[in-house]
């Protein structure tokens, strides 16, 4: 009886229903796996969970009723747990540095010192190319702070004896909680489709015809089909710059797909906050398009999404001349009300975790102004956003 | 029985209990993974160690559910007709037989592919609950039932560019196939190339593994890659020097056609290489 694990797992949100437990009985009855707990490991992972992007769930709950920790929620947001990082460590560090940080006054000291580190790279990454310059050499990875990049000691790592497998959480990458990948945002985005009959064109549909034809035994029997296509108009307005730098790849990834799925989207930018003018390209901001303009032509039955990270000075939503670029006779919430106003279908998409959002004064503004319609840019997020954005 | 891999497939061991749980408890084996870890020549492999025969359906983006089970010729019926052909009266003449049909008629246990199940429609996987869960089909033109004599194993891939419908993945075991690491690798790369000169395997993986953790990497290289890789690098013996001396500042590893498939990646490893340069002259 495996009640207790399938308890476990539906309370980490891994879709489990019945039918996948009595699978996993039937295999362990049958006798696939036998007094072998890796084996019943993944046995059980077989059986139970359908998709790669619950595996990192799945090991994380595995591992919790293994162990038999109690509080679940300290397991689940312990990030980076102690343990993990003196792994990597211990194992990228020789023997002479391993005698030197002893003398630093022990590992439990440098542990501490490296999480701050990697609280405050979180911020100092805002520079943007900086992992180019490295070339991979650096420890914190691709795209700034995923743990997975944070890969210290490369060869360690791939030698998996002293880790139980779940333990390694090596899907990790593949919640869909976590990032976006182009693929999974078409996907996505697939919900804002609006397929319209319009017009009077109607095709000829061969197939039908001669099939229906065929039937009628020759006599002939035309068959049309209404054409369609998708007719929702997307206006994509994106942050660039600053704080944005963090989340170049996610947004590209966003924008592609987007372009890719969508006949009629305009996109344009801005920088921290909307004001009197947008770009239409990022290198080239001296042809801009005044937002007036933009309320003007575009009507309402455009779909708003505002893509940024709301983090600014809070006086660039509330006072006039609050921007950091140039002098603004209107403060940017007056101009945020107009598009909220003018948009009835809008949603903004944040590149950072909601849990950091009650942190900056502006996100609270900004989700004053356009009405809690805010989301992460995670796949949930997005699937949140499009599921508003066609209400 | 216990599928081990083969001579030319190496499994790990979370693919071979996979197979194993499918194979006893009867299930279709759902598998997906990065393009070029091998998730069509399981079946095949399958298939060999078996001893069955492989019916493969490849689905396309028109393929209908319909089409694994059987097609009614109506054109050809009429033409028949018109013709005047002999046996034009029976409806079974013109009922052409589709993969699954093929499968379940098949005089022993067989190993049915349904390769890339996510090309098709939406729907498609739907159309194929009862059909894989009972292993039986009614043909209304026959009026009769077709029952599985041997209930075959299905092995279904996907490439993730559909979300699969619930009902369906219910229905079936899943397994993702992981990227192989270093060890498994080499042994992959030693099931393909047994007399291959262990330096070549190590410079060669070194740099595969580099160009797989490049930061900002579009498309990376996958085990297939690797091997198509290695028999270039053994085929052609200046590339394989070039290998050997290899200068980190030179931008791209000899023959990279083969491992590298976008410009943007090339661009991208080139501007790495230059900034390497640029930092080795500023050194001396």
């Amino acid at each position: 009886m495996f009640l207790g694990l399938f308890e476990t797992l539906r309370r980490h949100d891994v879709p489990v229903t019945l039918r996948e437990l009595l699978d996993l009985h039937a295999g362990v009855e049958r006798g696939v796996a036998f007094a072998d707990s890796e084996a019943f490991y993944r046995l059980a992972r077989l059986t139970l969970v359908k998709d790669e992007r619950h595996y990192d769930r799945f090991d994380r709950a595995f591992a919790a009723w293994f162990e038999g920790i109690e509080n679940l929620d300290a397991a689940i947001d312990a990030l980076i747990p102690d343990d993990w990082l003196r792994r990597e460590f211990e194992r990228s560090l020789s023997a002479e540095e391993k005698a030197r940080i002893e003398s630093l006054g022990g590992l439990e000291q440098l542990i501490e010192t490296f999480k701050q580190r990697y609280a405050e790279q979180r911020e100092r990454h805002a520079g943007g190319n900086k992992w180019i310059g490295t070339g991979g050499t650096s420890p914190f990875g691709a795209y700034g702070y995923n743990p997975e990049g944070m890969r210290i000691g490369q060869d360690g790592s791939r030698q998996r004896r002293a880790v139980k497998v779940w333990d390694e959480r090596r899907f990790r990458d593949y919640d869909d909680s976590r990032e976006l990948g182009t693929r999974n945002i078409k996907l996505a985005l697939r919900r804002l489709r609006h397929f319209a009959r319009s017009g009077a064109g109607e095709e000829f549909d061969i197939d039908a015809t001669i099939d229906a034809t065929a039937r009628d035994a020759g006599l002939l029997n035309v068959r049309m089909r209404p054409e369609r296509h998708n007719a929702v108009k997307v206006l994509l307005l994106l942050d660039v710059g600053g704080s944005m730098d963090d989340h170049v790849h996610t947004c590209e990834e966003l924008f592609s797909a987007c372009r890719s799925e969508f006949k009629h989207l305009e996109h344009l930018y801005f920088h921290n906050c909307i004001y009197e003018g947008l770009w239409r390209d990022n290198r080239r901001r001296d042809e801009r398009l005044s937002t007036f303009e933009l309320l003007r032509t575009f009507g309402d039955d455009y779909k708003l999404i505002i893509v940024g990270d709301a983090a600014m000075s809070p006086y660039e939503i509330s006072h006039p001349g609050g921007s950091v670029e140039h002098f603004n006779d209107e403060p940017g919430g007056v101009w945020l009300q107009r598009l909220a106003t003018k948009f009835d279908h809008l949603a903004w998409l944040n590149p950072m975790p909601p849990r950091t959002w009650e942190l900056t004064h502006s996100n609270r503004l900004i989700r004053q102004l356009i009405g809690e319609r805010m989301y992460p840019l995670t796949l949930q997020g997005l699937e949140a956003a499009t599921r508003a954005l066609v209400q | 029985m216990a599928f081990q891999g083969t001579d030319t497939y190496v499994a790990s061991d979370a693919l071979r209990l996979a197979v194993d749980a499918a194979v006893t408890l009867e299930r279709p084996l759902l598998i997906k993974g990065e393009p070029g870890t091998g998730k069509t020549l399981l079946a095949e492999e399958l298939a060999g160690a078996l001893g069955s025969r492989l019916i493969t359906w490849h689905v396309k983006s028109t393929t209908k559910a319909q089409q694994g089970l059987y097609e009614y010729d109506a054109v050809s019926r009429l033409r028949d007709s018109q013709l005047g052909i002999e046996g034009v009266d029976d409806v079974s003449n013109y009922i052409r037989p589709g993969k699954l049909w093929e499968a379940f008629d098949a005089d022993e246990r067989a190993v049915l592919l349904i390769d890339e199940i996510d090309k098709a429609d939406i729907e498609f996987p739907n159309d194929l609950l009862q059909e894989l869960d009972r292993m039986e089909f009614y043909v209304y033109e026959t009026d009769h039932t077709v029952r599985a004599r041997h209930r075959p194993i299905i092995v279904i891939t996907s490439n993730n560019e559909k979300e699969l419908p619930d009902a369906f993945l219910r229905r079936c075991f899943f397994h993702y196939i992981d990227f192989p690491d270093h060890e498994t690798l080499q042994r992959i790369v030693a099931v393909h190339f047994p007399d291959i000169e262990s330096r070549l395997v190590a410079q060669a993986l070194d740099v595969f593994f580099d160009i797989r953790d490049v930061p900002g990497i579009r498309k990376k290289p996958s085990t297939s890659e690797l091997v198509d890789w290695l028999k270039l690098l053994m085929a052609d013996e200046l590339a394989r020097e070039a290998l050997y001396a290899r200068d980190p500042a030179e931008a791209l590893p000899p023959l990279a056609g083969a491992l590298v498939k976008n410009e943007q990646d090339t661009g991208l490893l080139e501007r790495l290489a230059f900034m390497v340069r640029r930092q080795q002259t500023t050194r001396r």
